[in-house]
């Protein structure tokens, strides 16, 4: 038990699940996109279709998705300020088998052709869980730093990589490794101790058989979010 | 050491011979592997937040429903003019709980304690005093512990355990800061978190449309005003007849047997009220446009 998630987080309201998990959902699909969202299909499941109007869900998302952390004054604004920065986005609602009440799915194209399919939930107290990636399961929850790497599957793939932060001085805290079928394309998730720096990333992105490469950097205490686990 | 009762506390107290704030400090340097300065950096941080918070508020923005704002100036106002029937603090108390949990549910920046829901209770008793920074470490310090324990040992969710598990817990949070700065023992402090509890146990959660607004709003001005009675009247030497970890864990069990309905589903209550009612049907005609 942290005792900053008794005294905090530090966020914009009203609610810490619609609100504040919504803009870090939001803000984890622009990371993971790695480039500027240009358009963003947004999907809301359960409570967040419900009630995600009247708690500024969709606001908190759409913000998230322009690099707004949890505290930033500007989500209530969130609108406006895709208009200016040249987001289209659509807000609809999905009813999701089996999916958390509160749970989105942004699907998303961003600068450079990149392309991105989540779907995350927000657990509570600002906590989220990324469930799906591309059609893939996952689950991380962006507690750590972590690596979302797509990858040919072949042989030495992880070694590689995990080799390679072990010698960056990396600890790898979790791991999951899922394909799609043998030979075609993986994704690895690897949740790290120590945070990455963007060129030892683009070290990583270089590598031979790696198909992509992004990473989330857990937030910081000195931001004043409050969020670091 | 964990934070699981507040008897564990009570025995840390008496051998480290360590007041209830700096077990909580020597909790959270031990839990985050951080030096006692960078613990105390961040909760001075997150007091000037809750600070910031109050400034910002001016009483003129509206929650996205409309059904809140502009009550917390309305107070403010009132008691300016010197018609309040409670003293100087009190009223300033009141103005300030309505005031944090109206910025909540008009989109402003909060500090969640221990929800964002709750978030007016705790500065609501702590803002109207002029506390120095040791005073504000002991109360933030004690608040955030004893939140900690009713998480470990019942609830702080309203989905989980109703309201009383959210204003309920900073409530008690808020009387065990008051008692900690006014220099009561660990005793004090746990007398204080008791009274508080079960003032407010089976506090139901039934927000209207399921927005944090309506009666969430109000109900921070219960959790802090209860907060000061089972503060002073711990100070006085009163005692909870029954020990404060057994109220925590009574509180926890109404939480888990409480209906549905009464937790945070907005399907019975006031939320199931002709009038709350129709304020959801009129979100969901908003929604469907």
């Amino acid at each position: 038990m942290d005792i900053f998630d008794i005294l905090g987080p530090v966020m914009v309201g009203p609610s810490s699940s619609h609100t504040a998990g919504a803009a870090r959902i939001g803000f984890m699909a622009r990371t993971l996109l790695g480039s500027r969202p240009l358009t963003a299909r947004i999907h809301l499941h359960g409570s967040f279709a419900e009630t995600g109007a009247g708690h500024g869900t969709d606001r908190a998302l759409v913000g998230g998705l322009l690099g707004m952390k949890p505290d930033d004054l500007r989500i209530p604004f969130a609108f406006e300020e895709a208009k200016k920065q040249g987001l289209d986005y659509t807000i609809d609602e999905i009813e999701l088998p089996d999916a958390h009440p509160n749970t989105a799915v942004i699907d998303v194209d961003g600068e450079g052709g990149t392309h991105l399919l989540m779907q995350a939930s927000s657990l509570g107290g600002g906590r989220i869980m990324v469930n799906k990636l591309d059609g893939i399961d996952v689950n991380f929850t962006g507690a750590y730093n972590t690596l979302v790497i797509h990858n040919q599957d072949e042989n030495g793939a992880v070694a590689m990589v995990t080799g390679l932060l072990n010698q960056l001085g990396v600890n790898v805290a979790n791991m999951t490794l899922c394909r799609r079928k043998r030979g075609g394309d993986a994704l690895m998730v690897i949740e790290t101790d120590q945070h990455l720096l963007l060129h030892q990333v683009d070290f990583l992105r270089h590598l031979e058989g790696i198909l992509s490469i992004t990473y989330y950097d857990k937030e910081d205490d000195d931001d004043g979010s409050q969020f670091d686990a | 050491m964990a934070l699981n009762s507040m008897r564990e506390i009570f025995d840390q107290m008496a051998e480290q011979r360590l007041a209830f704030w700096e077990v909580v400090l020597a909790y959270d340097v031990d839990e985050r592997q951080v030096s006692p300065e960078e613990s105390k950096a961040k909760i001075l941080l997150t007091w000037q937040a809750m600070r910031d918070a109050a400034d910002a508020y001016t009483g003129q923005r509206r929650s996205l429903s409309g059904l809140v704002g502009g009550d917390g100036m309305k107070m403010r106002q009132y008691n300016l003019r010197g018609e309040s029937m409670l003293g100087e603090y009190v009223s300033a108390v009141i103005a300030e709980a309505l005031s944090m949990a109206e910025s909540n549910a008009c989109m402003c920046r909060i500090v969640a304690a221990p929800t964002a829901g709750a978030c007016g209770v705790l500065p609501a008793v702590l803002l109207p005093l002029d506390l120095n920074q040791r005073q504000i470490l002991e109360a933030l310090y004690t608040a955030s512990g004893i939140g900690a324990v009713i998480a470990a040992r019942a609830s702080i969710a309203g989905a989980e355990g109703g309201c009383q598990a959210e204003i309920g817990t900073a409530s008690a949070m808020a009387a065990g800061a008051l008692v900690a700065i006014r220099g009561g023992s660990g005793e004090q402090i746990g007398h204080a978190v008791a009274m508080a509890l079960k003032n407010l146990m089976g506090l139901v959660c039934d927000p209207v449309a399921g927005l944090v607004e309506v009666p969430c709003v109000k109900r921070n001005v219960i959790g802090a005003v209860n907060a000061v009675s089972a503060a002073d009247m711990a100070m006085a030497g009163i005692q909870s007849r029954i020990p404060v970890d057994e109220v925590i864990e009574a509180m926890g069990q109404v939480g888990r047997r409480m209906p549905v309905e009464f937790r945070e589903t907005a399907l019975g209550g006031l939320a199931n009220t002709p009038t709350g009612r129709a304020v959801k049907e009129r979100m969901q005609a908003a929604r469907k446009r």
